[in-house]
């Protein structure tokens, strides 16, 4: 199966109800839900990822093409599960303790949903024990955003909780006031500067 | 005497000095991660009017207050959405007891900061925010608030929402302030895609009184935004509230770039751009105000 075009630019122009159509008339005619999301939906998402990091396109027109690719996603979810297809990976995405900013964490957790991996949001003002729970349901990345000077230093907190019990997962950081030289002095696993590098950053770690 | 409308303070040709970082201060004085920086206004009424105190020491024209988190849809994650008349009204009147005991000829610049919602998503409605907003509004200006300075913001329609609460609901002057960060292409944007350019312009029609920029990634580049800002707002009140750089974690211990030294050698190049209000975000201290505040007077 091709690309279908048309999918891919409602995805990109966020146009929510003519992708759940889309997607319903590709189900209807038994296109394959694998292909659909492989080739013409995830295709979608990257675009607008690159866009973003390029400064050709803002928050609000990857929030439209998320919301859009969310309801293909919901259409396509219950039959991908039947069809045996598996979810690329398990990550878990929170704002830290003390943090209430949700915008970067949503963004991150929405390209992050729509490159094939199942996402856990845990929401904002997470503490250890949040992204501990999260491990223990499953998650071998977990990404921690914070947009305040103030909060960041909780990155470190949570790193070395992990690290000290000798945890395999990944932890990946990310929000404003956060660097790669940060990521690097807490000994992170990953740092990325915008939602759409933080799939790369994913894809490398569990690599 | 009368304290003057800083519009006016601004209109005969004085750069004004504002107040640096509250929540980095907070937390020297003791705020944990997870606390509500917006509750000591009740808990911790002496620390938080210290705050003010020690810019207004430094040689600061006018404070913020302890606000910036005040609305409906922050205070609400800790229980606290019943309490934000209390709340910011308290915090208002320990900025407006500190300017009092300075001379009174000193303005509180009270905080609002953006809400957290997005109204692109269709999380929250137009109504819902200029709500949140007239209610925090108001109480700030009743705890003595001489301005509101809407701060951080990175939306055109939140902000306008925002002066238009502070207008149509409140006699104090308007600031409103963007962060932006600077692109690939060298420009700047906020994080919502809004220009320099389209900010003030988006603001002089929402009836701002003063506009300017707020937080990003060190004074310099402040420079070039407010000479973008001034191109289209001639005429209009310019502030600056700019943070020490971006803060690097040395020894284990998170520093901010930008020395009072360093900040206040750019004074002059933001006076020269535009700048009419010169104060600090992140990472901004007292001593960083002191040397900007002389650095204006030499």
């Amino acid at each position: 199966m091709a690309r279908n075009e048309e999918l891919f630019n409602a995805i990109m122009k966020g146009k929510r109800k003519d992708v759940a159509a889309l997607v319903q008339a590709e189900i209807t005619a038994g296109a394959n839900v694998g292909s659909i999301l492989m080739e013409s939906m995830i295709p979608a998402m990257r675009e607008i990822g690159s866009r973003f990091t390029r400064n050709e396109v803002y928050v609000p027109e990857m929030l439209i093409a998320a919301r859009a690719m969310q309801a293909g996603l919901d259409i396509i979810n219950p039959l991908l599960s039947k069809s045996g297809h598996e979810p690329l990976g398990k990550v878990a995405i929170g704002t830290v303790k003390g943090d209430l900013h949700d915008i970067g964490k949503n963004l991150v957790a929405m390209m992050v949903k729509g490159a094939g991996y199942e996402v856990m949001d845990i929401g904002v003002d997470c503490d250890i024990a949040k992204y501990e729970e999260a491990v223990n349901k499953g998650a071998q990345v977990i990404m921690l955003s914070a947009l305040l000077t103030t909060t960041m230093p909780y990155m470190k907190e949570v790193v070395t909780h992990f690290k000290a019990k000798g945890s395999k997962v990944k932890i990946l950081i990310g929000g404003a006031p956060v660097t790669q030289e940060y990521a690097d002095e807490i000994g992170a696993d990953g740092y990325s500067s915008d939602a759409n590098q933080a799939v790369a950053s994913v894809e490398k770690v569990l690599a | 005497m009368a304290k003057q409308k800083i519009v006016d303070a601004v209109k005969s040709g004085k750069v004004l000095i504002s107040d640096g970082a509250w929540g980095t201060f907070l937390q020297k004085k003791g705020l944990k991660p997870g606390e509500c920086p917006e509750l000591w206004a009740v808990d911790r009424p002496a620390d938080v009017k210290a705050i003010a105190q020690a810019y207004f020491a430094a040689g600061a024209d006018m404070v913020e207050s302890d606000t910036f988190g005040g609305t409906s849809f922050k205070l609400e994650h800790f229980g606290l959405k019943d309490r934000v008349a209390e709340i910011n009204k308290a915090a208002a009147k320990l900025s407006a007891e500190a300017a009092a005991e300075a001379g009174g000829t000193k303005w509180v610049i009270a905080s609002v900061g953006p809400t957290g919602k997005m109204l692109v998503t269709e999380e929250v409605t137009e109504e819902e925010l200029y709500d949140a907003f007239k209610t925090q509004v108001v109480a700030l200006a009743k705890g003595g608030a001489d301005a509101i300075c809407i701060e951080t913001m990175s939306d055109v329609e939140e902000a306008a929402l925002a002066v238009k609460a502070v207008k149509e609901n409140t006699s104090c002057e308007a600031i409103v302030t963007f962060t932006f960060e600077r692109t690939v292409n060298g420009d700047y944007r906020t994080m919502m895609g809004v220009s320099p350019e389209q900010a003030a312009e988006a603001m002089l029609e929402a009836g701002a009184d003063i506009i300017g920029t707020n937080c990003g990634n060190g004074i310099e580049r402040m420079i070039e935004i407010v000479k973008v800002m001034r191109k289209v707002a001639p005429k209009t009140p310019i502030l600056v509230h700019a943070n020490a750089g971006l803060p690097k974690n040395v020894n284990g211990v998170d520093t901010f770039p930008e020395t009072p030294e360093m900040m206040a050698a750019q004074v002059h190049g933001l006076v020269a751009a535009g700048a009419n209000i010169i104060g600090g975000c992140c990472g901004t201290t007292p001593a960083h105000i002191k040397a900007m505040k002389e650095a204006v007077t030499a």
